[in-house]
């Protein structure tokens, strides 16, 4: 079966600020592979490398050594990244467009014809239930809103892997449940999911296997029943001894 | 094209979401019909001076305007991190060149069609004669001029991070080049060698933009300009723009983009 994201001894290695010409790892040789119609979970503390990984992925960053693909084209492709949706953590978007607007021009991008564009814009607005709202600048969202607005564009061109980065953070608990009900009705739909985040719990109930980076370096990675059978422990356990972190209680 | 013209329509949208282009309209309408409005000695002359303010005026707010649409537009994108989603789809660097360049482009070439209607509307109710053709002659190589000063800002939006700074030294080179690029050659000759071979240099390498400055032609009614020079000109704009937007991809392309 061919992956969908694949990358062979990634290395990302960058000029660290403030440190003359030394040189910082920010990724380790990662070895990924993952197929189609799954859901992975990447994971790893603050300044893991998940987001630089995500960056080469998306073709934002180059990679230092290695190589990476996304349904076996290169990421510097821009081709490669045809049937992909991409959700940032924080909402970046023009603020001076309607939510309609936006979608519209995505679905250009992506050279949807108008009928076909009016329809999937109708259908988005209504699941991520925006279709009242629709007609008003971004700007007036709030940021439940403007990130409900940042799933349908990533949704906009019906993409077979959708890329996310910490989808839930900083929405209430009904903005958590309607994106898990996505990534899991995505799931259904034989979709792949490569998503970072830092609930584990989400990650627990809707990921099929997980990955664990830490200093830019893969320690984990496996189905999250095996992982938890395996070590005896729930994943959140699992993923604070990986980081090396011990409880005060246990010290 | 699509991805190109899509880009373009956002660039668009934000000019006329935002205020500038209404505030450099109003202040020129306003100035211009105050000073039109003024008798002097009831010379008849009065309405060339009349033109000559309201050509200056509508001058300087397309340079203003195209100057501040474009020095904002690829550091905006980045400050506010809408280049991320843009380029996870499959749009390429040089198509966003391309994209801001057309946008503003077109979105200077809107606000001069506003301009010039108005300068026309103040001219004609004044002088009781429509001379279209100047007009549209003058309109057409004004905006060819503002294709190289849109694509030179974007060269520069890539050199320097901050928009005031390319702002304002794009400024002062499209003023220098307005007001001595055509005295360089005659500078050049009162020089000592080597320095006569480097302003020759530079006399031949700057873009020469006060050649599509024919405001004078309109004030004082002067005929048209040939239209073979006209497409000489254009082409020239063209060629110039071209070389300026390859260097801003060639700088763009390799970029390193942080989230």
């Amino acid at each position: 079966m061919e992956p969908i994201i694949e990358t062979r001894n990634l290395r990302v290695e960058f000029r660290a600020q403030n440190s003359g010409s030394e040189k910082k790892v920010a990724v380790k040789d990662l070895n990924l592979r993952i197929c189609g119609g799954e859901v992975f979970g990447f994971l790893g503390p603050n300044g893991a490398g998940k987001t630089t990984t995500m960056n080469v992925l998306l073709g934002f960053v180059n990679a230092t050594r290695g190589s990476a693909c996304l349904f076996g084209v290169d990421v510097r492709e821009p081709i490669a990244r045809q049937r992909i949706g991409y959700l940032p953590e924080l909402t970046y978007y023009y603020k001076f467009l309607t939510a309609e607007e936006l979608l519209r021009f995505y679905a250009r991008i992506f050279g949807l014809p108008r009928a076909v564009a009016d329809q999937r814009i109708e259908q988005l607005l209504k699941l991520v239930e925006l279709d009242t709202a629709r007609r008003r600048l971004i700007k007036t969202y709030s940021k439940g809103m403007q990130q409900r607005v940042g799933l349908a564009q990533a949704l906009i061109n019906n993409p077979d892997l959708l890329i996310l980065d910490e989808p839930t953070s900083g929405l209430d608990p009904l903005g958590r449940m309607k994106v898990r009900e996505i990534i899991q009705r995505l799931k259904n739909e034989g979709k792949t999911v490569f998503f970072s985040s830092h609930e584990l719990g989400e990650v627990e109930t809707v990921c099929d296997r997980v990955a664990i980076i830490n200093q830019g370096e893969l320690k984990v990675e496996g189905r999250v029943a095996d992982l938890v059978k395996e070590h005896q422990a729930n994943l959140e356990r699992i993923f604070l001894n990986i980081i090396g972190y011990q409880p005060e209680s246990d010290a | 094209m699509n991805t190109i013209f899509a880009l373009a329509n956002v660039v668009i949208k934000e000019l006329y979401r935002r205020k500038d282009f209404y505030v450099l309209f109003v202040l020129t309408a306003v100035l211009t019909l105050l000073l039109g409005s003024v008798s002097f000695f009831q010379d008849i002359k009065v309405v060339r001076y009349v033109k000559e303010i309201a050509l200056l005026l509508i001058w300087i707010s397309a340079l203003v305007i195209a100057i501040a649409t474009t020095a904002r537009q690829l550091p905006a994108e980045r400050e506010h991190r809408t280049i991320f989603p843009l380029l996870a789809k499959p749009v390429t660097r040089g198509q966003v060149i391309l994209g801001k360049f057309v946008g503003c482009w077109l979105a200077c070439g809107l606000a001069l069609v506003v301009f010039y209607l108005f300068f026309g509307v103040v001219s004609g109710s004044r002088e009781h004669s429509w001379p279209v053709l100047n007009w549209l002659q003058a309109f057409w190589l004004q905006w060819s001029m503002l294709g190289i000063v849109v694509a030179l800002v974007l060269l520069g939006s890539i050199v320097f991070t901050a928009p005031s700074s390319n702002a304002t030294i794009c400024f002062i080179l499209v003023l220098g080049i307005l007001l001595l690029g055509r005295h360089l050659n005659q500078v050049a000759l009162q020089q000592p060698e080597p320095l006569r071979s480097v302003v020759y240099g530079l006399y031949f390498f700057i873009p020469h933009l006060e050649w599509y400055d024919v405001r004078d032609l309109i004030i004082y009614d002067h005929q048209l300009i040939g239209w073979g020079d006209c497409a000489l000109a254009s082409l020239y704009a063209g060629i110039y723009a071209a070389l300026l937007l390859f260097g801003a991809w060639l700088l763009f392309r390799r970029k390193p983009l942080h989230l």
